[in-house]
């Protein structure tokens, strides 16, 4: 056993509304630069869809992830190690800049520059790219919002999977939902086992998974190793970039910005504990729907003592086994059993966790034929398809999405009952196999959702490896070359490309 | 004069080259690590990659080896191995010259790629269009130079050529006088070559020095403890 520590994140989707803060502040903190206009570190998207990039869960297609072999050991589903290498010079499956979208801005200038004319004056659209004109406009990080597009499109969505779902075209039976999404941080990540250059790793003290910048090669390999498509190649500075989780907020015992500034108050950062030993076996198990209980299985309990002397063995600090022991994310995936990785089946192990939204119940309900099971609805009137989120979150098992969305009705029903008709609905908490103890903790996490029980996050012990005195006056966050900003006008090397097109003045005609 | 000329450009300018070559690549992996990339663009444009990168890079990777092989092996060693020089100009001839047409053939391709696509061009560097256009004339002068040996089969420039090369990096101050009477191509070709030389630290060729052969043993999984590998940021 090798204990380690990760801060794990959770996304209660639940409350998602959906207003893309997070995105927003997470592309005005970390990519709004060039060569990542078109990379969202966090993006939300509405389901069902293709989602972004285009049909990203499409492994069929991407070839993200692993795969497990005949003999039982786990492969990178785009190839082993040889197979990489020679691909290297043209990677067959890397996404072009269009299955994102291609970058654009607007020539805004015009306005305030046009003559007289019988019109007013338009800001059309221009390439990053390129510095022309674009005729149209035909992708962007969220061109699906709200359902936006046909649904012959939309019903790409891999996770209609053994649903029937046509019927989910018709206008009565539609259904959306949320899903904001950013790097996993995976327990077995893909992309740094595709990395020729060895550039990314994941952090022993926190679990985050971070891209050398100073040794990444732009061999682009971990682009298509990700089955979420979540590393960007940045094309200014030929390097890959991804989702950092804030980790200079994290040390700090900050939330991350997306978590900071999330208006729902839907995120929950905890530290959980695991046995490092036993990942590559929890990723393999034999039966895709088995690796959402394989997960939980290699978590460990922080309440354990024994569990509490090796950890502290394996160097982990007292601080951290304290904030474990009041994780949000422990509550909810291991006590509650109320959230879920996403698309386990990729088989990383991911470690950005989602409590599956309730939805409203379909109209028969107000015809009198709601199921009900005592005071909680039954959920197979949700309007979302259980087997839709089952497909999203536990590879298709059904029952487990089908307790937590249970359970989190079972909560408003007590809840209710004690509120508003003031009684206490005991069996109703049996029911699901819930104690009023853990209701009352679900109702103050999920419901209240105060910032100190959303975000229980230990700061980082920096003092135990580096000399700070040492750091004093050092340049903190960089992209690698030492303290310079990468940035210099008379560069022998050739680093900066010179800039195009949008830093030109605009056409008048 | 000529004599002079034929000192300079094929006695001391390799020495020249080869210094900033080494020297400049060392300065360039300590100081700019971050610049350090493939520099590919193949998330702008997929089109003619896959047939245009692949015949390039294997092409070009075969007659970098063969030339380096070819030249500075000593010639004792063939003679060893029963190889005569009229056998080994002929395999230098077939195979360099497979290869270099499957080279050019790629190259012609990523040339155009780079020339005409708007987003490509657009986002190339004036080295990026440079190297490119410098490497297509190197494989040109090569190709070329395999019609001039078709007229001398016995090998003897070959045996020159090699000489040159082998008493260059053993430092023999005669290099330059054991070729001044070969082919004008040839001195292009070389007189080129090593200006490519001259440039790779300064180009996106740097490149090659990472040729990624250690991933083949590295495990998969990767974990940093802080103060290991990252220990840099202790300034």
């Amino acid at each position: 056993m090798k204990i380690r520590a990760q801060i794990a994140m959770v996304l209660n989707l639940d409350k998602c509304i959906g207003c893309h803060t997070c995105s927003v502040t997470c592309k005005n903190v970390w990519t709004s630069r060039d060569g990542v206009e078109y990379a969202w570190f966090n993006n939300v998207e509405t389901k069902p869809g293709i989602g972004y990039p285009n049909d990203w869960e499409n492994q069929e297609k991407w070839k993200g992830g692993w795969i497990r072999r005949p003999d039982g050991r786990l492969a990178p589903r785009q190839g082993g190690k040889s197979k990489l290498l020679s691909n290297i010079f043209m990677n067959p499956d890397l996404p072009e800049i269009d299955d994102y979208y291609e970058p654009f801005t607007f020539d805004y200038a015009h306005l305030q520059t046009a003559g007289l004319s019988q019109a007013a004056p338009t800001a059309r659209p221009r390439s990053v790219l390129t510095g022309r004109r674009m005729d149209k406009i035909v992708g962007g990080p969220n061109w699906e919002e709200i359902l936006g597009g046909e649904f012959s499109k939309r019903s790409r969505d891999q996770n209609f999977e053994a649903i029937e779902k046509e019927i989910y075209g018709q206008f009565e039976n539609t259904f959306m939902m949320y899903l904001p999404r950013l790097c996993e941080h995976c327990l077995n990540p893909a992309c740094v086992a595709a990395c020729p250059s060895g550039s990314i790793y994941k952090r022993e003290e926190d679990g985050i998974v971070l891209i050398d910048q100073d040794k990444c090669r732009g061999w682009r390999m971990c682009v298509s190793a990700c089955p979420y498509k979540k590393i960007y190649y940045n094309w200014e500075s030929g390097k890959a970039e991804k989702c950092i989780f804030c980790f200079p907020r994290i040390e700090a015992g900050q939330p991350t910005v997306c978590s900071e500034t999330c208006v729902g108050r839907i995120r929950y950062l905890g530290v959980m504990l695991y046995d490092a030993d036993r990942i590559g076996e929890a990723a393999a198990a034999p039966d895709e729907g088995r690796l959402y209980q394989s997960q939980l299985d290699i978590f460990l309990d922080p309440g354990d003592p024994e569990v509490i002397a090796r950890a502290r063995q394996d160097g982990v600090p007292d601080a951290w086994l304290d904030a474990a022991r009041l994780s949000p994310v422990y509550k909810m995936a291991i006590d509650w059993k109320i959230a879920f990785p996403l698309h386990p089946e990729y088989r990383t192990l991911p470690m950005v966790w989602y409590v599956p939204p309730l939805s409203p119940i379909q109209a028969r309900a107000e015809a009198g034929q709601l199921g009900t099971n005592g005071l909680i609805p039954d959920v197979s009137s949700l309007r979302i398809p259980v087997r839709y989120l089952a497909n999203l979150l536990t590879a298709g098992e059904e029952a487990p999405v089908r307790l937590a969305l249970e359970r989190l009705l079972a909560m408003r029903a007590y809840m209710r009952a004690r509120h508003v008709d003031g009684v206490e609905a005991a069996d109703v908490l049996d029911q699901v196999g819930l104690d009023r103890a853990r209701v009352e903790d679900m109702y103050r996490i999920l419901a209240i959702a105060n910032y100190e029980d959303r975000f229980v996050i230990p700061t980082t012990h920096r003092e135990y490896a580096e000399n700070a005195f040492d750091l004093k006056s050092s340049c903190g966050f960089s992209f690698g070359n030492g303290c310079s900003g990468g940035a210099n006008d008379v560069d022998l090397f050739g680093k900066s490309k010179h800039r195009h097109g949008v830093r030109k003045p605009p056409e008048v005609a | 004069m000529a004599g002079f000329l034929n000192q300079a450009v094929f006695g001391i300018y390799p020495y020249i080259a080869l210094a900033v070559f080494l020297v400049g690549s060392l300065i360039r992996f300590d100081r700019d690590q971050y610049g350090w990339r493939s520099g590919s663009s193949q998330l702008l444009r997929r089109r003619l990659m896959r047939v245009g990168s692949n015949c390039f890079h294997i092409g070009i990777l075969a007659i970098l080896g063969g030339h380096f092989v070819g030249l500075l092996t000593p010639h004792e060693l063939y003679t060893a191995l029963g190889l005569t020089v009229e056998v080994k100009q002929l395999m230098a001839m077939g195979i360099g010259g497979v290869f270099g047409v499957l080279c050019l053939i790629g190259m012609t391709l990523l040339i155009y790629r780079r020339l005409t696509d708007p987003r490509i061009r657009a986002t190339s560097s004036p080295m990026d269009i440079a190297i490119l256009l410098i490497l297509c004339v190197q494989l040109c002068l090569g190709l070329s130079s395999i019609i001039v040996s078709a007229h001398h089969r016995d090998g003897a420039e070959m045996l020159k050529l090699a000489l040159w090369a082998q008493h260059m990096v053993t430092f023999q101050g005669d290099a330059a006088g054991l070729i001044a009477d070969v082919d004008p191509i040839f001195k292009l070709h070389i007189a080129l070559g090593l200006t490519i030389f001259l440039l790779f630290p300064f180009s996106r060729l740097v490149h090659i020095w990472s040729m990624p052969v250690g991933y083949v043993a590295r495990p998969y999984q990767l974990v940093r403890r802080r103060g290991g590998a990252s220990a840099r940021f202790r300034s």
